[in-house]
C-alpha cells in the first residue's frame, strides 16, 4: 500500500527497502570526549588549591624595653639585601670585615644563583662548626628586604630558606647606611 | 585438518567505558566548587610549598595596588563578625543585608559604605574600584576586623583563626610590611602566605 516508487515507472516493480541500519553506535568519539572532560576537570579541581607558606615571626619587642642583643658567631651569618628590580646582594660575617669569601657580592634568584651559594655556605659552616664541637649551630640567615623590593622576590628567598633548609632565618627590616649604600651603589 | 581462526569482530563494546566515564565526568562537575570571582584580583607570587591552605577558619588579607581587601570563610562567622563591628562602629544592618554579607567575596571599603556594597548586585562589585580596607593609625578598621574576627571565629567555631595574606608578586614590601605589623600587633605572629605552585627547578 504506501509503497514508494522511485519514479521511473517502467520494468520490474521495485520495493524500497529502508536499509537496514547498524544497531551499535560508534561510542570512541563520545568516549574520548568524556575522558578529555574528566582530565580537565581533575586539574583543575585539585591543581588550582593555593598553597600557604607558613611564617613565624619573633615576638615584637617593645621598643622601651630593649632586649639585649644576643651575639652570635658572625661565622655562621650571611646576611642577603634585597633590593629593586630583583636585585640580591649577599654578604657573609659582617659588612666591615666578611668572612673569607663572603665579601658583597650580587647573585641572582633560583638554582643558579643564591641557591648555590647557600648550599656551599651551610656545608663549610657545617664544617666549621663541626670542628669547634658544635655541629647543631647551622647557619644563620638575615634576609633584608629593603623598601623597593617587591612581595616575589620575600617569598622567592624565603622559598629558598625552605629548598636549602636553612635552619635559622629572619626577617630583618633595619638597614645600616652601608648597606643601603651597597644597594644602591653598584 | 584446518585449523579455523575464529574471527573476532573490530569493534569493542564501549558502552560500558562510556557509562563510566561519564559517571567520573558528572562527579568531578559536582565536586568542582565554582570560583568565586575575587573583589582584588591579584598575581600570587610562586614557591615551592606544598602545603594547602585551610579551607575553614580562615581569614585572607589581599593586597595588591596598595589597597587591602579583607575576606573571611564560613558564614556564622562573617555575620557574627559583621554584627560585633556595626555594634562598634554603631551602624545598622538588616538581617537581609548580614545574610547577603555572609555569602559574598572580599571586599575593600571603609565600614560606612559597606552597606552600599552589600547592597550591590554580585556582577557590580567587581566594578566599582573599592579604595581597600581603612589601616591608618588613626582609623585602622582593618586591625578591628582582624580582631573581631578572631574572637567571632572563637565564638562560633570555638577554633583559632588562621590568617593567611595573599599579595601580589609586584607589591612592594612596604606595603606587605604594614600589614604584617598590623598583625603583629595583636600578637599574630604567625600567619600563611598564599602563593601558587611551581617545581623545584627554576
Amino acid at each position: 500500500m504506501a509503497e514508494l516508487n522511485t519514479g521511473d515507472g517502467g520494468g520490474k516493480d521495485k520495493k524500497v527497502r529502508s536499509k537496514k541500519q547498524n544497531s551499535k553506535v560508534d561510542l570512541t568519539a563520545m568516549v574520548d570526549l568524556a575522558f578529555l572532560l574528566i582530565t580537565f576537570f581533575m586539574l583543575t579541581t585539585t591543581l588550582s588549591k593555593p598553597k600557604a607558606m607558613e611564617l613565624g615571626l619573633p615576638d615584637k619587642e617593645d621598643p622601651n624595653e630593649k632586649n639585649q642583643d644576643i651575639k652570635v658567631d658572625e661565622n655562621r651569618t650571611m646576611t642577603i639585601l634585597l633590593g629593586d628590580n630583583n636585585k640580591l646582594v649577599r654578604y657573609v660575617g659582617l659588612l666591615a670585615t666578611p668572612v673569607a669569601g663572603g665579601a658583597p657580592k650580587e647573585f641572582t634568584y633560583g638554582k643558579q644563583g643564591i641557591r648555590k651559594e647557600l648550599l656551599d655556605r651551610k656545608a663549610s659552616v657545617l664544617a666549621y662548626s663541626t670542628a669547634k664541637g658544635k655541629p647543631k649551630n647551622g647557619m644563620i640567615v638575615i634576609i633584608k628586604p629593603s623598601k623597593k623590593s617587591n612581595y616575589r622576590n620575600l617569598i622567592d628567598i624565603l622559598d629558598e630558606m625552605g629548598i636549602v633548609e636553612v635552619p635559622t632565618y629572619a626577617i630583618v627590616n633595619e638597614f645600616s647606611p652601608e648597606e643601603t649604600k651597597l644597594l644602591e651603589g653598584k | 585438518m584446518a585449523v579455523k581462526m575464529t574471527k573476532k569482530s573490530l569493534t569493542t563494546d564501549m558502552t560500558a567505558m562510556c557509562d563510566v566515564a561519564f559517571l567520573l565526568l558528572t562527579f568531578f562537575i559536582l565536586t568542582a566548587t565554582s570560583k568565586i570571582p575575587e573583589a582584588l584580583p591579584v598575581d600570587m607570587p610562586s614557591s615551592t610549598v606544598q602545603s594547602k591552605l585551610p579551607e575553614t577558619d580562615l581569614a585572607t588579607l589581599t593586597i595588591g595596588k596598595g589597597k587591602v581587601f579583607f575576606d573571611l570563610k564560613g558564614k556564622e562567622v562573617r555575620i557574627e563578625t559583621l554584627e560585633k563591628m556595626a555594634e562598634k562602629y554603631g551602624l545598622q544592618f538588616t538581617d537581609e543585608d548580614k545574610k547577603e554579607f555572609s555569602l559574598m567575596e572580599g571586599f575593600g571599603v571603609d565600614i560606612a559604605s559597606l552597606k552600599s556594597i552589600i547592597e550591590m548586585e554580585h556582577a557590580d562589585r567587581a566594578k566599582v574600584n573599592q579604595p581597600g580596607v581603612p589601616k591608618d593609625s588613626l582609623n585602622n578598621q582593618l586591625a578591628d576586623w582582624v580582631r573581631i574576627s578572631r574572637q567571632a571565629n572563637i565564638d562560633v567555631n570555638d577554633k583559632d583563626l588562621e590568617i593567611a595574606i595573599k599579595g601580589d608578586a609586584k607589591e612592594e614590601y612596604p606595603a606587605i610590611r604594614k600589614v604584617m605589623d598590623i598583625l603583629q600587633d595583636q600578637g599574630i605572629n604567625s600567619f600563611s602566605l598564599v602563593t601558587g605552585l611551581r617545581g623545584k627547578d627554576f
